[in-house]
């Protein structure tokens, strides 16, 4: 397999995990909105339903993104495809 | 005073705008002190801010190409987060969010979720990817990957249905707030709006508005997060707001249960007399009060809608590299997250203040009368975004007797939690910068896309630089103008149609956008089929559930992009699959593309 593609499939299983991570916060736990409502998890005492909606997503959303993005760049590195420094 | 070159001086600049900022506040502040007038202060608020951003429009302007499209792709990756923050949150964000999940609570939060999470789309699938191949434009990438005329005009279409349906609403946002900081009728301050919003773009383009959204995102955040700080920690409910109104929260469910929340119904005939706009709180603050579904659907149609949207996406083209342009996403977000977890907490002190009987804010629960006699009352009633009834004839305000319209969590608040007034001129021209910016970008977003891909790239490819750029500087105040002029009709609310936009983006752009770089097979026919059926599809549900159709799968007027989107990604993969495959040049292009080593496709000028 050429390195281009080995890159490729890489670049790609690294998108699974990250649209994975971003299904579940995004979409999966809000199908137990009345179960996180109910549970005795309270995040700095709030229900753990309105914490996540209005803090919890939203910050792993922003951590998610630059765990991807030095993933991504680690890959580019080990395939040689990353920019040069003066680009 | 800055030696060197521009860009590293940044940090400086900028660091000095926001002392001198601040400043200011703290000027007018001793002015109110020394007895400045309310509306004197208010003017003085917009007035200095929309003159520092034209001021930098001006000092950006431009005659290069590259800088008029791109800000010359130097732009350093934290501040295209901050300008990409003031780009995205709009009038909406600022003004209406927090009033929005004051009166739906939990339901209405799925908007929070869906306007973050759809930038883990834009990094993951789209962003890096665009930015390496070096479009000016987005319909600039559909018509290379794709090729050929149709395919380019397709993609204009879309952008400019969705990019219109929001711009009309941010210049009704600038308006809106205009005609109350400056005292002028709401069809003049239309156009002062619009004004202002030209004043930043018009001479230097994606650079000039890239270095005011900047200073915009400044104003913004100050004036969004101040109010948050200064009422919780007036009214003891905590040092940091974020992690400690628990208990605020939790007494507000206790006083609903209290005041019979959701029990006692008002009347048809009761609701009449309260005017048109206004609501009161019928729903529970913090209580799961939708299905999964309900909530799910509007996230996810956000998330898509975030990932298609063209002015966004056009941020990340000015980043100096593709490994910028992902950081630079995490950067966008992480300004957006300030506001947005502060939203839920401006609405609960907005709600505590007014129904809490243990604050001397609390109104529910006072006599009628006493209320209409407070001071900010009478001037929020006056302004049509106030009103109490006594329906019940007790002589005393019930919880489902007070009215206030959206806008008013954000702006009236100050006042209500008993706040100098500086601080609701400061918040006036928060909400202008938030609607100035993102109007800035639309506009700019539409008229490249129309000075570029129909006019140079369609009609006259042999066009000089100078007569692009004036091409393109027509272009922009004749959108703005037609905007303006929609606006001034005032025919949807801000909120709506921002949510629209979102749907159409969508539902044309969303599949032949992502596929573009994840299906090499993927090939015009079928993207023309994706883009104008997508759109043609989602339009269709939204004109037939407007007009009475009861729809299916609980899929509303604010959801009908999962319509849309269904449709186009059906009719793009069947179309291409039906028709010849893309050529070795294309295939070979999207590998370019995958990685980020190596010359952007289309070159800096082009």
């Amino acid at each position: 397999m050429s390195k281009q593609a080995q890159h490729w499939e890489k670049t790609r299983g690294l998108l699974f995990v990250t649209l994975a991570i971003w299904f579940v916060f995004s979409i999966g736990i809000f199908l137990f909105g009345a179960e996180m409502e109910a549970s005795s998890i309270r995040p700095f005492g709030y229900p753990l339903s309105y914490y996540m909606t209005c803090q919890g997503s939203l910050g792993i959303f922003v951590i998610l993104i630059f765990w991807f993005a030095g993933r991504q760049e680690k890959i580019d590195e080990e395939f040689g495809f990353s920019e040069r420094e003066d680009d | 005073m800055f030696k060197g070159n521009f860009i590293n001086n940044l940090p400086k600049i900028y660091g000095t705008y926001t002392g001198g900022f601040i400043v200011f506040i703290i000027l007018m502040a001793i002015g109110e002190q020394a007895g400045m007038s309310a509306k004197v202060i208010g003017i003085c608020f917009v007035a200095f801010t929309v003159l520092i951003y034209a001021l930098i429009g001006y000092l950006s302007r431009t005659i290069q190409v590259d800088a008029y499209y791109l800000a010359g792709r130097q732009v350093p990756t934290v501040f295209n987060g901050m300008a990409t923050a003031a780009d995205w949150m709009s009038g909406a964000s600022f003004v209406a969010m927090a009033g929005g999940i004051y009166f739906k609570g939990y339901g209405y939060m799925a908007l929070l979720v869906g306007w973050t999470g759809g930038y883990v789309l834009v990094a993951s699938l789209l962003a890096p990817y665009l930015r390496k191949f070096g479009c000016y434009t987005v319909p600039d990438f559909i018509g290379t990957r794709y090729g050929g005329n149709l395919a380019r005009l397709s993609a204009v279409i879309v952008l400019t249905v969705a990019s219109f349906t929001y711009v009309t609403a941010q210049i009704n946002a600038t308006g809106t707030i205009a005609s109350v900081a400056l005292d002028i009728p709401f069809n003049i301050a239309v156009y002062v709006g619009l004004a202002s919003i030209l004043m930043c773009s018009m001479l230097g383009g994606m650079r000039a508005v890239t270095w005011t959204q900047v200073a915009q995102y400044i104003v913004l955040i100050i004036a969004y997060l101040i109010p948050v700080f200064w009422i919780s920690n007036k009214m003891g409910a905590g040092v940091f707001p974020h992690l400690m109104l628990a208990d605020e929260v939790a007494r507000i469910a206790e006083l609903e249960a209290q005041f019979g929340l959701g029990e006692i119904k008002n009347s048809a005939a009761d609701l009449k007399q309260v005017p048109k706009g206004l609501a009161g709180i019928t729903k529970a603050h913090s209580e799961v009060n939708t299905t999964p579904w309900k909530f799910i659907s509007l996230a996810v149609c956000m998330m898509a809608g975030t990932a298609s949207l063209p002015h966004v996406m056009m941020r990340y083209f000015t980043t100096p590299s593709v490994k910028a342009a992902r950081r630079s996403v995490g950067w966008s977000l992480f300004f957006i997250f300030l506001l947005y977890s502060s939203a839920p907490m401006l609405a609960t002190l907005s709600k505590l203040s007014l129904m809490d009987p243990n604050l001397a804010t609390g109104i529910i629960g006072k006599s009628i009368s006493e209320v209409q006699a407070i001071d900010w009352y009478q001037n929020w009633n006056q302004a049509n975004l106030m009103f109490v009834s006594d329906f019940n004839g007790n002589g005393t305000l019930e919880l489902n007797e007070f009215f206030m319209g959206g806008k008013a969590v954000v702006l009236a608040t100050p006042e209500i939690a008993g706040l100098p007034y500086v601080i609701s001129g400061l918040v006036a021209a928060g909400g202008m910068a938030a609607a100035m910016s993102t109007a800035d970008g639309l506009v700019l977003a539409i008229s490249n896309a129309l000075s570029h891909d129909i006019y140079y790239k369609m009609i006259n490819p042999k066009a000089e630089t100078a007569k692009r750029l004036l091409i393109a500087r027509v272009l922009l105040v004749l959108i703005g103008f037609a905007g303006a002029t929609i606006a001034a009709l005032e025919i949807q609310g801000i909120l709506g149609s921002v949510i629209w936009a979102f749907d159409f983006a969508m539902s044309g752009l969303f599949f032949p956008l992502v596929l573009g770089v994840w299906w090499k097979r993927a090939n015009a026919q079928g993207a023309v089929a994706g883009m104008l059926g997508g759109l043609a599809a989602g339009t269709a549900y939204l004109i037939a559930v407007r007009s009475g159709y009861p729809g299916f799968l609980d899929i509303t007027q604010l959801t009908f992009g999962i319509v849309g989107s269904v449709v186009s990604l059906v009719l793009m993969v069947v179309v291409s699959l039906a028709t010849k495959a893309p050529d070795a040049a294309t295939q070979k292009m999207v590998d370019e593309v995958r990685v980020p080593s190596g010359k952007a496709i289309l070159g800096r000028q082009h």
